[in-house]
């Protein structure tokens, strides 16, 4: 792919969260010595990737592996640790306020709870022209009105009801809602975090198919946060599968499902539910996930990994590139072609 | 026009018609207002001038005694001040004070609550520890201390000349700590909310989301403790009355002519400490009546959830 074509970039990005809390809870004993100690969560590691003009990339992983801190991270509600993140060919991370604010209009975030997402106190109207008005003080009531009227319409609520509040929608109609107040100001690159996970399951179709229809009448480009596989098959472009704040492969959607190479991928999608496959075709992995606090060496999947050797214990796998760059996978086993 | 259609349409009226608690208080408490706010031109006396008053006059019974005047409606107090007109000027002052403190400590409050629970971190720490350490003191110890460096600062004759701005500032800075603290609690529920994300994506600054945002969210507890704080108010300025720190006896509120009256309630004079009382608990409880109806409405989840 040329260099033109990528929306949003990620380089080497690292979350922490630091939980030790006040000094004295930070003060340890060792070796008979009071030090001073800090606690982190390693949410996100060293995570690179690129999103392509008008893709869907679907980020996909166990809970606590840290999707939703990646994407929190990429719109700018956290800042990074360290890493860079790239807008087309700006750098964004390290921008002040109003500097960012341009990029705001271009980069806007879905959320995950429908209940959550709207101000209880601010009818629909309301919460649709605000971010209108902010970004674009110079523009007349009537046009505001006419776009609120025009979004509402787009994602398929009745503009009758502009003058409601959030509570008098259902969980379905208030995603609606909310992906129009994502609209408002015509992004580019929209951030989805689970944005039908908390819905009912005969409305999550109803809901992807208005963000598919979004992405062509608006030219949207998303980055979809999920943990439903059979979403991922159905509308992303490439798949990217985290592990522990780690990346364990990024390619496009119809290699992943037809041929995973990493072993932590090869284990998750062979969790997804197929008529007439038996049970013990699946892949079962031992013991639990590691403490986001204390990693593991070397690959973060050692612990699990059917394949894992002495190298993977040691040794932090280096993404290996194939197909231009669209796609890599983080395996000394792959790499040494052993699996 | 077009703005009185709206409110007459509205669901406010609507709910405040269909409530006779909300009716009936409401109509007593603007009652109460006119009266006393209209003192001077209704009452039949001028407690405040001191050329119409009589020690002969004191302690005269209400009218339907014996011993009662007709021109003394329910008794004169231990000045020979009639009862009803003291009553009318005192129920202004108390609550000229009263509303004028919870302003004030609703100001403070809910602008430390807002700042602690949004910030956090250091800014938190030492708004919350400062609330806990005047918390560790009574009230009405922390308003004695006020009230006595004022006094110290001004001198007593200046100070009961500027008893009602300063007892509205005492009492202000004495009860902040409720709002900041029961503001704070809300706000750290509130910000960790979807809501507020969507707000910083868009791209608004701190204060916008602040008080746009957060802030309409965390009223309903501010409105329920603000009629609370109101009852409070009049009684701290009560209590301060009585220690002599408060209005003086020239100018006296409700509370300061409780407690002037408490002094001759055994000796029979009981008109003078239960008439003042009655109209305080009156007072009191219709502030409340309307605050729970005023929370009830403010809420929208509670009316058409």
């Amino acid at each position: 792919m040329h260099r033109e074509n990528r929306l949003v970039t990620i380089n080497k990005l690292v979350k922490k969260f630091d939980i030790s809390g006040g000094f004295l809870d930070q003060l340890k004993i060792e070796n008979k010595k009071i030090v001073r100690k800090k606690t982190f969560v390693h949410a996100v590691n060293d995570v690179s990737f690129t999103v392509n003009k008008g893709e869907i990339l679907s980020v996909v992983g166990e809970s606590g592996c840290g999707k939703s801190t990646l994407a929190r991270v990429v719109v700018g509600l956290y800042s990074p640790w360290s890493g860079e993140i790239f807008y087309k060919d700006k750098r964004i991370d390290n921008l002040d306020g109003s500097q960012m604010l341009s990029y705001r209009k271009k980069m806007q975030m879905i959320f995950q709870d429908p209940y959550a997402s709207l101000n209880p106190r601010m009818t629909v109207k309301k919460t649709l022209e605000e971010p209108l008005r902010f970004h674009e003080p110079s523009i007349s009531n009537s046009e505001i009105e006419e776009k609120v009227l025009y979004v509402m319409e787009q994602v398929g609520v009745n503009p009758k009801w502009a003058d409601r509040y959030p509570h008098e929608f259902s969980g379905g109609q208030r995603q609606r809602v909310s992906i129009a107040r994502a609209l408002m100001v015509d992004p580019e690159f929209i951030v989805a975090d689970e944005p039908i996970s908390a819905l009912d399951v005969s409305i999550q179709a109803q809901i992807l198919n208005l963000l598919m229809d979004a992405r062509d009448n608006f030219g949207l480009t998303y980055m979809l946060i999920t943990h439903d596989l059979s979403v991922v098959e159905h509308i992303s472009t490439r798949v990217c599968v985290m592990y522990l704040g780690t990346v364990c492969e990024i390619a496009p959607v119809r290699n992943i499902f037809s041929n995973p190479l990493h072993p932590y991928t090869q284990a998750l999608l062979s969790a997804i539910p197929k008529p007439g496959v038996k049970k013990k075709e699946h892949i079962k992995l031992k013991g639990e996930v590691p403490t986001p606090i204390v990693l593991p060496t070397g690959c973060v999947f050692h612990t699990r990994c059917l394949y894992a050797d002495e190298r993977c214990r040691r040794e932090i796998p280096k993404p290996l590139s194939y197909d231009n760059g669209e796609s890599f996978v983080a395996c000394h086993g792959v790499e040494e072609k052993r699996i | 026009m077009d703005k009185w259609k709206k409110f007459k349409e509205s669901y406010f009226l609507y709910s405040f018609l269909r409530d006779p608690v909300a009716i009936v208080s409401f109509i007593i408490f603007l009652f109460l207002v006119i009266v006393s706010f209209s003192a001077p031109l209704i009452a039949p006396h001028d407690p405040y001038d001191t050329s119409t008053i009589s020690i002969m006059d004191s302690e005269i019974p209400p009218v339907w005694y014996g011993e009662g005047d007709d021109n003394f409606i329910l008794g004169t107090d231990s000045q020979g001040r009639d009862m009803l007109s003291t009553m009318m000027y005192g129920m202004r002052v108390s609550i000229i004070i009263g509303i004028g403190a919870v302003a004030l400590q609703a100001f403070l409050g809910v602008v430390i609550g807002l700042l602690s629970g949004y910030i956090g971190g250091r800014v938190d720490a030492f708004f919350m520890r400062l609330a806990d350490i005047q918390l560790s003191f009574s009230t009405l110890m922390v308003a004695i201390f006020i009230s006595a460096i004022f006094q110290t600062a001004f001198g007593v004759g200046k100070y009961s000349e500027y008893a009602v701005p300063i007892l509205v500032l005492i009492i202000g800075i004495a009860e902040w700590p409720q709002y900041a603290r029961t503001v704070r609690a809300s706000v750290l529920g509130e910000k960790e909310k979807e809501y507020v994300e969507a707000a910083k994506v868009i791209g608004f600054g701190s204060r916008w989301i602040m008080f746009r945002h957060i802030l309409p969210n965390t009223l309903s507890p501010v409105f329920v403790i603000s009629t609370i704080q109101v009852a409070n108010a009049v009684m701290s300025e009560a209590a301060l009355s009585f220690l002599g720190l408060g209005m003086p006896v020239t100018k006296p509120s409700l509370g300061s002519l409780i407690n002037l009256g408490f002094e001759y309630i055994f000796s029979g004079s009981w008109w003078i400490t239960i008439f003042p009382g009655i109209l305080l608990i009156i007072l009191v409880l219709v502030v409340n009546l309307l605050g729970d109806w005023l929370r009830d409405v403010l809420n929208p989840k509670l009316y058409k959830g």
